[in-house]
């Protein structure tokens, strides 16, 4: 289930603000998600979260320091994959 | 007439935001999201109950933007709040989850919803964090919303409200609390909640009085009954007689004015007029209070209690938990002394995570020191983020419910230990820190000779001392008024202790209500206590006080209150020295511990 490291169609990103993946975080990311062609996938342990909802992805329960995967499943998405990867290591804008 | 029949009724909660307010009561009531009808639908009407659900989420989309609009500047802050709830109306796990359950088991709409959001709390309550596992809350706000347009009840309109009220719920929700116009707001009475939650938050920084974790408030009071709120003592009086109402109406005056005076002047040091100086400082729970804390003057905190991280939660709370918060602590506070109290809980607190018995006698049973010392790897776990935290600030640790020397020796060793462990693993940690012992056990006043060769200080934690020494619950009706902290047997008891911490040339504070009580400050400040610590909103009356007294005309009472038989000839002398000025000060003082 881990996907390569240079896998085109994922991204691996640690979350690095204090208070991890939460409800602000999380809303974040899915205006972002909703621009996609095709799903996208926060992914912890092998257990996938919806990009596109705030609780799927409040599930997974990623407080600072968890290490996620970021997937898409279109090829057309890599701008997306960069932006949601990006807008995680900078802590969603957090302290 | 829909008033309540009780008069002169008097609640107890939990005084979450200090001050006193007199109004009519507004009841504001909601559906309770555990009692949905169910009903099965037949396949035909399906398409038009999902529509009806559909139509339900729009509503309650444009009602929250309305809202979000709305909000007035004062609350700006917490608006992201709202945000997320606008993005949980339509968030896949209800939304689509509510239509998969109509469509597949032919639930009607509000059942199929709450079969969706109840397994979303399902997956949010085996969360082991605090922070996370509270969002639960936010998601059962949310569907609320919708559930409100679906049974056709529209938003109960806390906004309409056209008259200044005290607002009386079972909980209320942040959309809700951010909707109520302040100047129609005289307090906030509910049932639910504690000093941490939403509205205790924010009723303390809007300076509204709010009584929460009543309990039965929605059953016992109606709309337009009269009642008095008491935010600094945590009661709250239903439909008051005109004696009750005359009191409290002067105490409201006089509260109101004595504040404005002294908040002005809390920063200022405790010193009296012939010049010494007494340390004010805190006694805090929560690291949220050092704002108050900061506001109110304290010169440092006194007494931080920390058993909150320990509660509530399925497993202990880590080494680096518990680091982090007295880290953050350490920070803020500076320059500013903190002292840290370790846990002071029995076994039979730890439900979750520590299988200790039943206790039968839980004041007399195992818990703080005693506790700690058969617990070691808590303990251990405490020590050390302790002396990690200590590297970064001005942290002092306290142990507490010392009641013989060898305590203290045994914590010190393993407090070495700790120390020894960090130095192993090369952790950044300060090594030289101060050690106090709490007094609080009768045994422990008459050693303190003894213990404090062991010590570089005590802190006199009269709350348990006295409860101990006068053999006195007072949480027992019958017997509260004999809790007497200005008993002469309590004086001389505090008066030994710091003669011996004299004799020994180490420092001695007392912390425990009775600091925070005015009446009583004249005779700490003649007893020669180098500090006294108490709840953070006491502090600038406490401080504004001493700047008046003197150093050399306490002492002198003292000496002759420590010579009295009862505890009424102590309060004469008191008011013989500083007339009556004294009656209204035990409404200065803050609530419960």
């Amino acid at each position: 289930m881990k996907p390569t490291p240079n896998s085109k169609l994922s991204r691996s990103v640690t979350i690095p603000n204090e208070l991890g993946l939460h409800a602000r975080a999380a809303a974040k990311i899915v205006p972002l998600a909703e621009q996609a062609r095709s799903r996208v996938f926060i992914i912890k342990d092998g257990q996938e979260a919806d990009a596109t909802s705030i609780l799927d992805m409040m599930g997974l329960y990623c407080p600072c320091g968890t290490e996620v995967t970021v997937r898409i499943t279109d090829p057309a998405d890599i701008k997306i994959l960069n932006r949601i990867a990006r807008l995680i290591e900078v802590g969603f804008g957090e302290s | 007439m829909a008033h309540s029949t009780a008069k002169n009724l008097s609640l107890q909660g939990i005084g979450a935001s200090p001050g006193i307010a007199v109004g009519k009561a507004y009841l504001f009531e909601r559906e309770d999201v555990d009692v949905i009808e169910k009903r099965f639908i037949r396949p035909e009407e399906i398409g038009a109950e999902i529509n009806r659900f559909k139509q339900a989420v729009k509503k309650a989309q444009e009602h929250l933007r309305e809202i979000i609009r709305d909000v007035p500047e004062e609350y700006r802050d917490h608006v992201y709040i709202l945000d997320s709830h606008m993005m949980l109306l339509k968030d896949k796990m209800i939304y689509d989850g509510t239509i998969e359950q109509i469509r597949r088991k032919n639930l009607n709409a509000e059942r199929a919803l709450k079969v969706a959001v109840d397994k979303v709390k399902a997956i949010f309550r085996k969360m082991p964090e605090g922070y996370f596992r509270d969002r639960g809350s936010d998601i059962v706000h949310a569907s609320k919303l919708i559930l409100e347009n679906l049974l056709g009840t529209g938003p109960s309109k806390i906004s309409d409200i056209d008259k200044r009220v005290i607002i009386v719920a079972h909980d209320l929700s942040p959309a809700e609390t951010t909707q109520i116009q302040l100047e129609k707001v005289k307090a906030f009475v509910t049932d639910r909640g504690s000093h941490t939650s939403h509205t205790g938050i924010m009723a303390r920084s809007l300076a509204i009085p709010a009584v929460l974790g009543l309990a039965d408030a929605t059953q016992l009071i109606q709309t337009d009954d009269l009642m008095i709120v008491d935010g600094s003592a945590g009661t709250v009086i239903v439909n008051p007689n005109e004696q009750t109402l005359t009191q409290y109406h002067d105490r409201k005056e006089r509260l109101e004015e004595h504040q404005a005076k002294v908040t002005r002047t809390s920063h200022l040091p405790a010193e009296t007029t012939d010049g010494h100086r007494l340390t004010v400082t805190a006694n805090i729970e929560l690291l949220e209070e050092v704002v108050a804390v900061m506001d109110h003057g304290g010169d440092g905190i006194g007494l931080y209690r920390t058993e909150f991280l320990y509660l509530n939660r399925p497993a202990l709370p880590s080494e680096q938990d518990l680091f982090d918060n007295y880290r953050d602590l350490a920070e803020i506070m500076g320059a500013r002394q903190v002292t840290i109290r370790t846990l002071d809980i029995g076994g039979d607190k730890f439900a979750a995570s520590v299988p200790w018995g039943e206790e039968m006698n839980p004041a007399l049973g195992l818990r703080a020191i005693r506790f700690c010392l058969q617990s070691p790897e808590i303990f251990k776990a405490q020590l050390r983020a302790i002396l990690r935290a200590a590297y970064f600030g001005n942290i002092r640790i306290m142990f507490p419910m010392i009641s013989q020397v060898e305590e203290i020796i045994q914590a010190k060793q393993m407090l070495r230990e700790a120390a020894a462990s960090l130095d192993k693993a090369g952790l950044p940690f300060e090594g030289d820190i101060q050690i106090g012992a709490m007094i609080e056990v009768p045994s422990a006043v008459f050693m303190a000779d003894v213990l404090a060769k062991e010590v570089d200080f005590f802190s006199i934690g009269t709350n348990d001392l006295i409860q101990y020494s006068l053999a006195i619950d007072r949480v027992n009706k019958h017997v509260a008024q004999l809790y007497q902290p200005l008993h002469p047997a309590v004086l001389r008891m505090i008066h030994r202790v710091v003669q011996a911490a004299k004799t020994a040339k180490i420092q001695v504070a007392l912390c425990g209500e009775m600091a925070g009580d005015l009446i009583n400050v004249p005779v700490l400040l003649g007893l020669e206590l180098d500090a006294i610590s108490m709840n953070p909103i006491s502090i600038p009356g406490v401080k504004n006080l001493v700047r008046a007294l003197s150093f050399e005309e306490s002492k002198q009472l003292v000496h002759a209150a420590l010579k009295q038989a009862t505890t009424s000839g102590v309060l004469e002398l008191i008011q013989e020295a500083y007339g009556k000025s004294f009656e209204t000060a035990p409404f200065f003082q803050a609530s419960g511990e």
